[in-house]
């Protein structure tokens, strides 16, 4: 992951800017450059696609996708709808944040992992199911995912 | 030789991609001569990884195999399909898709999804190549007589939407595919996406040809990074071969299309705050009417339909109305996608004509509950869907007889929960959703979920529950009557259900 550079968040809003609906895709791209958004590209947008700095700033906070801080080195999705609940996810997560020290939402304190709560990734056959870096895993226990946490470590 | 290793992120969930490597290993070390093709899912997903090879007789399948079990598998003499403890047989006889009705999907999980020509040998653009032969009103009589209702959850026939389109005057119209699948026990989308994304393609541009538009988009979830990729490959190899862009599939029309990625909000699977979001603003629900049909994207006319809507539209034309309509019973007509999920031994994808019972849906596919305890209750069609228990299992699979239930078929999820369950936590839970998923835009939902999950803490906490529980109803009363969309609208459906059917759980006792 890139760290924020202003100068490249510009031209990746610069190259987009022309697209029909164009916010989405620009802050996809800020996203997945830099793991967030920072709010400091807010004026170059709104510049960019004639919106009011509000505007903007609205539909970013509007989608839970967007972060406004940079992530940790890993990002757990895990999911906590219904399916997954039928598995057993809410134990699975209540381990899973015990053994980080961070809730969904959060991001640990030595900056390793963030934790995001999902609701379904669509794998709802293998549940409890999870997203590690973009990654997909099903039937996730409380040992599948000190596993996973404890491998993704090891790759620092 | 040809070797099959899904690549549908299910699959690649329990490890298919280590297995696909582990098996060119062997391959190669064994100097064999074979080829591993990574296909969709065939759906069977306790199976997963299924690895099938191709033989004289048909295609023979393994599962679930890991890695360790690569090497003996090969042992065993497994590429010319012989026995091993792991073997199902011929992948087609296996009961659960031998008594599967397969129309959308009759390719997922067959193919290589990125190979066109795969595509093309197994009845693919047929439904294209006869569209170009009928005019527009012909194309959509078609659909309408094919009885297809919309599978994105409201049911609304297909074909009078597009009529609808069809009789909008204007310079540009758009089809958009709403691939946001946010209901929890669904996968039906993300596994033609990943598995078979042609289909969808051939039938938006089917959709194109009928309605006069010339520009399509597919709003696809972030969830489902795996279905995006695809989709992006897809339309770079349509392009690519003539079958998108300037006389498309050799039309002589103008086709276009894009695939976007929403942002991880339930709501814009709604198709008003879908086009929002498609437009690049906050999702919020856009009051009706204008309906989208006449006032859409960009504010122009355009087809909101779901993945298997659209995915379904190639074999109608193809087959012809008569063949699909035959499937099905009362107005729900041809083949409904059920996706078994959650707490079930035999999760997966049962494509099956409408009129199935719930009960025959979750045992003689299912299989019961993965964790061999007593069955308690099962919820239909994602979040909003009611909580059913075993006395409302012999209810058909049908929009009409769900409705009659009180009860939602939706996008056909079907989520499995055993003894174990609490009902208060789970209606609690659908109110805490609603909360997390609302747009703001109506108070009925935005406050009253809020108050709605405070209610049932109360309940749960044991405080005053009589009134509490009154206090629910009317609170979901307003919700039902109140609200702009169906996300407050429907919350009340599982939080009534959870009330209705397992009162125990909410009154202490067994009242
Ligand atoms: C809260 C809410 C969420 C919805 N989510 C989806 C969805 O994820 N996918 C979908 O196809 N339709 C969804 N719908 C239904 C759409 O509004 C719309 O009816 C559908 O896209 C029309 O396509 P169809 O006629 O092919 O089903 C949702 C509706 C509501 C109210
Ligand atoms: S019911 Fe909820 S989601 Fe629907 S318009 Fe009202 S606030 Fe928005
Ligand atoms: S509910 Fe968790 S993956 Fe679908």
């Amino acid at each position: 992951m890139q760290a924020w550079d202003n100068e490249r968040a510009v031209s990746l809003v610069e190259q987009r800017k022309n697209m029909p609906g164009a916010l989405l895709p620009i802050l996809h791209a800020l996203q997945e450059e830099f793991g967030y958004v920072d709010p400091s590209v807010v004026p170059a947008i709104a510049d960019a696609l004639n919106l009011s700095k509000a505007d903007v700033h609205g539909t970013i906070s509007f989608y839970h996708d967007f972060r406004h801080h940079p992530p940790g080195r890993h990002v757990l999705k895990m999911c906590r709808a219904e399916s997954c609940q039928s598995m057993g996810c809410d134990a699975v997560i209540g381990h899973v944040e015990k053994k980080l020290g961070a809730k969904l939402g959060e991001t640990t304190a030595d900056g390793t992992f963030t934790l995001d709560a999902v609701y379904c990734l669509g794998n709802c056959s293998l549940s409890p199911a999870v997203l590690l870096d973009g990654k997909p895993y099903g039937r996730v226990s409380a040992q599948v995912a000190d596993f996973l946490i404890d491998d993704a470590r090891r790759r620092a | 030789m040809k070797l099959f290793v899904p690549c549908d992120m299910a699959a690649l969930s329990v490890g298919a991609d280590a297995v696909a490597r582990a098996i060119s290993e062997q391959i190669a070390t064994r100097r064999l001569d074979a080829t591993v093709v990574r296909n969709g899912s065939r759906g069977l997903f306790w199976l997963e990884p299924l690895v099938e090879v191709e033989t004289a007789k048909g295609r023979v399948a393994y599962g679930p195999v890991t890695v360790e079990s690569v090497a003996s598998l090969f042992d065993a003499g497994f590429l010319d399909g012989k026995a091993h403890p792991l073997c199902l047989g011929l992948t087609e006889e296996i009961p659960y898709l031998k008594n599967q009705e397969r129309l959308t999907f009759a390719r997922c999980g067959i193919i290589d999804p990125l190979s066109l020509a795969d595509y093309i040998s197994r009845d693919g653009y047929k439904g294209l190549q006869n569209a170009l032969k009928l005019k527009p009103e012909q194309i959509i009589e078609e659909v309408t007589n094919s009885g297809l209702r919309g599978r994105g959850g409201a049911g609304f026939p297909t074909g009078i939407k597009w009529k609808t389109v069809l009789g909008a005057p204007a310079d540009q119209k758009y089809i958009v595919c709403n691939a946001d699948e946010g209901d929890s026990g669904t996968f039906a989308d993300r596994m033609i996406m990943e598995g078979d994304p042609f289909v969808l393609i051939e039938g938006m541009t089917i959709a194109g040809f009928a309605v006069g538009a010339t520009s399509g988009y597919i709003y696809c979830r972030s969830e489902y990074p795996h279905a995006f990729k695809t989709l992006q490959r897809a339309i770079a190899i349509g392009y690519e071969k003539g079958y998108l862009g300037a006389n498309a599939a050799g039309s002589g029309k103008h086709f276009d299309l894009e695939v976007r990625l929403g942002a991880g909000a339930y709501i814009c699977g709604e198709e008003t705050s879908l086009l929002e979001s498609l437009e690049g603003k906050r999702g919020q629900i856009r009051p009706k009417p204008p309906l989208p049909a006449i006032e859409g994207l960009f504010g122009k006319p355009t087809v909101v339909n779901n993945v298997i809507s659209l995915a379904t539209v190639p074999i109608i034309i193809d087959k012809g109305a008569a063949y699909y309509k035959d499937f099905g019973m009362g107005r729900s007509r041809g083949t409904l996608t059920i996706q078994l999920a959650g707490n079930i031994k035999q999760g997966g994808l049962v494509e099956k004509a409408f009129g199935l019972t719930l009960r025959q849906a979750i045992y003689d596919f299912g299989g019961g509950t993965a964790t061999g305890k007593k069955f308690r209750a099962v919820q239909v069609g994602g979040p909003l869907g009611a909580y059913f228990p075993d006395s409302l299992l012999d209810t058909p699979l049908d929009y009409e007889a769900f409705a009659a239930k009180k009860g939602l078929v939706g996008h056909g999820g079907v989520v499995v929960f055993d003894e174990t369950v609490d009902l208060a936590k789970q209606a609690r839970f659908a109110m805490e959703f609603c909360a997390i998923e609302s747009c703001g835009k109506c108070t009925p939902c935005r406050i009253g979920s809020t108050r709605g999950v405070e209610v049932i803490d109360r309940i749960i906490a044991n405080q005053d529950r009589k009134k509490n529980l009154e206090v629910l109803n009317d609170l979901c009363e307003v919700m039902l009557d109140g609200s702009l969309c169906a996300l407050g609208g429907l919350t009340p459906y599982p939080v009534l259900s959870a009330v209705e059917h397992f009162k125990e759980d909410f009154h202490g006792t067994a009242a």
